[in-house]
């Protein structure tokens, strides 16, 4: 007994006590910020190994980037990441960040139904599936729920059945061979729910868009709900994200 | 016999290729003394022919034997099976008769591995896998997946049970199959290629990303070098102490631990976190790059690794000191899943899982390539093959890499100066094969790469230890009571993307 206690004492206070406003250090990469300085735009869009960076105006879409840094490492005046670790939205669009753009407001309140703020503010229970995900999203998921970020303090717990589930939240590019089994699982959980793509492979494919043997088009028949760019996503991220969404 | 060293490159002229008779005496006779063992064995289309390519580590004279044969356009595809003589060749042969429609005769059972979009028979789904079972009216099945009660990746799992024992359990993948080899070769930029190997998984970030650097580095002749070689050891030291403690964490939770389960994960966040102030992200994503990289390591940053290993190490010490002999973990974890040392060569296990039958298997130490050429790693073993043997390993595992960074730090002093910038422009030797090994820490990591004519890449191929790995899970649970999984499973912690790719 005195040997746990001494553990206790020693490792104390392990828990964040404000995960909205933690100062992460660089090189964390966080939300990007474009200036309006000129640059070789055709260089500047080529070098982004997911197509993310689009010109006419230069613009990165978080949806696609895996957050390499390649881009501000080539054009440090251009782009910048900064340590703002909130980058999600309820609006696929407004993960594309402009030239010159510096609100940091990603979720939009307004169009969020009523229901969802009413139903899940207090208590949200949430099934993980992962279809292709490289393990780091998962792991990621988990840790939020640890002694550091602690996300069970605000009553938001991932489940073991969907049955028991408010809502899914999705890793990974979407396999064929796992594709009919995401619909099942979404189609078991109870209404009102929602459905949440996490990091880049789930809401873009991110690396493996193009591959064969994925197959994307179960999204079409799900109601998207929110979108947590990152590769993984860091858990402050994920946790603010749930807590804007539904509180 | 071609002989080459970790990450050499030959000309493919040089492998000489030998018919089916020759090519299976020779491999029989490596495969059966225990300093060989088969790290991959993969099929490719080369003109209008099949050619076969079989890569044998040799621990003891610390190199790599490289067979090959061919089948021609005319020659029906049928070969008689090597796992009779060699069983860990089992997987390598279900996987080329999947890929290429191959026939092996007298193969214990050519069952699908993973189902690949470019496999031989389409017909084929996912769906339809033939499990094994019994037929009896004392005998139930028990079928777990793909999507299982917790945030992990998919597999289904279906147990064999006579009342709570297990009888059998088979264990069928390809769920999280994305095409990982197909897209090296759609990729046609060097650093979209360089993204994809950090994620074929997730948890093993820096060990898929060196071997994949050292790939196109030696096919491109690229010396990197001493302090990158240094780097990225380090890093692979860090995956393997963070991962070790997240297992030695989930085991506690499994065991209904909590105290241990807490306070190894929050230890687990010291790790990752100074990950993160050394690339700006917690895995090692984009800190592997091909021929230099964007996030030296500095002065300052080893001053700061030295602090968080000292916290690291004294809370963790105090936590093990009641945790292994907690005779409530104890209880769960002796004699539970033993994999006897016959068992483990026979499966053909690597890294860890065959470490704790006592098998010395550790590419760090037989073929050594990065930091630990100059800093050579002693590797340990331990005899029992149970869970507790499993857990035991991890703990041990972790005290080594801590020690061994301290030699790594001591010894070295970083200059930014001496860093490289990444260079993605690379020419490939033409007409080259390739073939890079690293001991992550799940086990050897091999990547195999053939450039054609104009040096552009042929082929692709990746061993993830798991590959050789998940035959141990499934033996481990025979006889075993069924409510000990979770304990099994989480001991051995095998990938399920790096598997199906």
């Amino acid at each position: 007994m005195r040997r746990e206690l001494n553990i206790l004492i020693h490792n104390g206070n392990q828990y964040i006590p404000d995960l909205k406003n933690v100062s992460l250090k660089p090189p964390f990469r966080g939300l990007p910020e474009i200036s309006t300085v000129k640059v070789d735009e055709k260089a500047l869009v080529e070098i982004c190994p997911l197509g993310a960076i689009t010109a006419n105006p230069i613009s990165l879409d978080m949806g696609k980037c895996a957050f390499c840094g390649s881009c501000a490492f080539a054009f440090p005046d251009k782009i910048k990441f900064t340590t703002n670790y909130k980058t999600s939205s309820n609006i696929r669009e407004r993960l594309i960040i402009k030239e010159g753009q510096h609100d940091k407001i990603l979720i939009d309140q307004d169009s969020i139904p009523k229901v969802i703020k009413n139903t899940f503010s207090k208590s949200l229970k949430l099934r993980q599936i992962s279809a292709g995900g490289d393990n780091s999203c998962e792991t990621e998921l988990s840790a939020a729920s640890n002694a550091n970020f602690d996300m069970g303090r605000y009553g938001i717990e991932f489940t073991a059945s969907p049955r028991h589930a408010d809502g899914i939240v999705i890793t990974g590019p979407i396999t064929k061979n796992m594709a009919s089994q995401l619909l099942m699982a979404y189609n078991a959980i109870p209404d009102p729910k929602i459905v949440v793509l996490c990091g880049v492979d789930a809401i873009s494919g991110g690396v493996f868009a193009d591959s064969k043997a994925i197959d994307r088009n179960v999204l079409n028949e799900l109601k998207l709900d929110l979108f947590i760019p990152g590769n993984p996503p860091h858990p402050l991220t994920f946790i603010n994200a749930i807590l804007d969404f539904t509180r | 016999m071609l002989r080459i060293k970790n990450n050499q490159s030959v000309s493919l002229e040089k492998i000489e290729i030998l018919n089916y008779y020759s090519f299976s005496i020779q491999a029989i006779e490596l495969l059966t003394q225990e300093q060989n063992h088969c790290v991959a064995y993969f099929t490719f289309i080369q003109g209008t022919n099949l050619q076969f390519l079989m890569a044998i580590a040799d621990d003891k004279n610390h190199d790599i034997v490289i067979l090959s044969h061919q089948l021609n356009k005319n020659d029906k595809k049928e070969l008689s099976a090597l796992s009779q003589s060699v069983f860990a060749l089992h997987i390598f042969e279900r996987e080329i008769h999947e890929n290429f429609g191959v026939e092996f005769k007298n193969h214990p059972w050519l069952k699908p591995v993973r189902f690949p979009q470019n496999r031989a028979n389409k017909n084929l789904q996912i769906n339809d896998y033939p499990f094994y079972s019994i037929k009896s009216s004392e005998l139930h099945e028990i079928g777990v997946g793909p999507i299982h009660a917790g945030i992990i990746e998919p597999g289904h799992f279906r147990f064999i049970c006579n009342g709570e024992t297990t009888l059998h359990l088979e264990i069928q993948l390809g769920y999280q199959h994305r095409g990982v080899e197909q897209l090296f070769l759609d990729k046609k930029q060097n650093l979209q290629r360089n993204l994809l190997a950090e994620n074929i998984a997730g948890d093993t970030v820096i060990g898929h990303t060196c071997t994949f650097t050292q790939i196109m580095e030696s096919l491109s002749d690229t010396e990197i070098s001493e302090q990158l070689c240094v780097e990225r050891a380090l890093a692979l030291e860090l995956e393997r102490i963070a991962i070790n403690t997240g297992d030695i964490s989930a085991l506690c939770t499994d065991a209904a631990y909590l105290l241990g389960s807490s306070v190894f994960a929050t230890l687990r966040t010291l790790i990752i976190n100074f990950m993160q102030l050394w690339c700006g992200n917690r895995f090692g994503k984009s800190l592997v790059r091909i021929n230099g990289s964007h996030f030296p390591f500095t002065e300052a940053l080893k001053q700061e690794l030295q602090t968080v290993l000292l916290a690291f190490e004294t809370q963790f010490e105090e936590m093990v000191r009641l945790t292994y002999r907690l005779p409530s973990i104890q209880n769960r974890f002796d004699f539970s899943g033993i994999i006897t040392h016959k068992q483990a060569h026979l499966i053909g296990t690597v890294g860890p899982s065959a470490r704790m039958s006592g098998i010395m298997r550790d590419i760090r130490v037989s073929h050594p390539n990065l930091a630990y050429q100059k800093f050579p790693y002693e590797t340990l073993t331990v005899d029992k093959g149970d869970v507790f043997a499993r857990f035991l390993l991890k703990k041990r595992d972790l005290r080594k890499s801590i020690a061994w960074i301290r030699t790594v730090l001591d010894n070295c002093k970083f200059e930014t100066t001496k860093n490289n910038k990444p260079t993605y422009n690379l020419n490939l030797k033409p007409h080259h094969f390739t073939i890079s090994l690293t001991e992550a820490w799940r086990g050897e990591i091999c990547h195999c790469a053939l450039t054609d004519k104009d040096g552009a890449l042929q082929h692709y191929k990746i061993t993830d230890p798991s590959m050789h790995n998940w035959k141990a899970l499934e033996l481990s649970m025979r006889n075993t009571e069924i409510s000990d999984f979770p304990i099994n499973n989480k001991s051995y912690d095998l990938s399920y993307c790096g598997h199906d790719l």
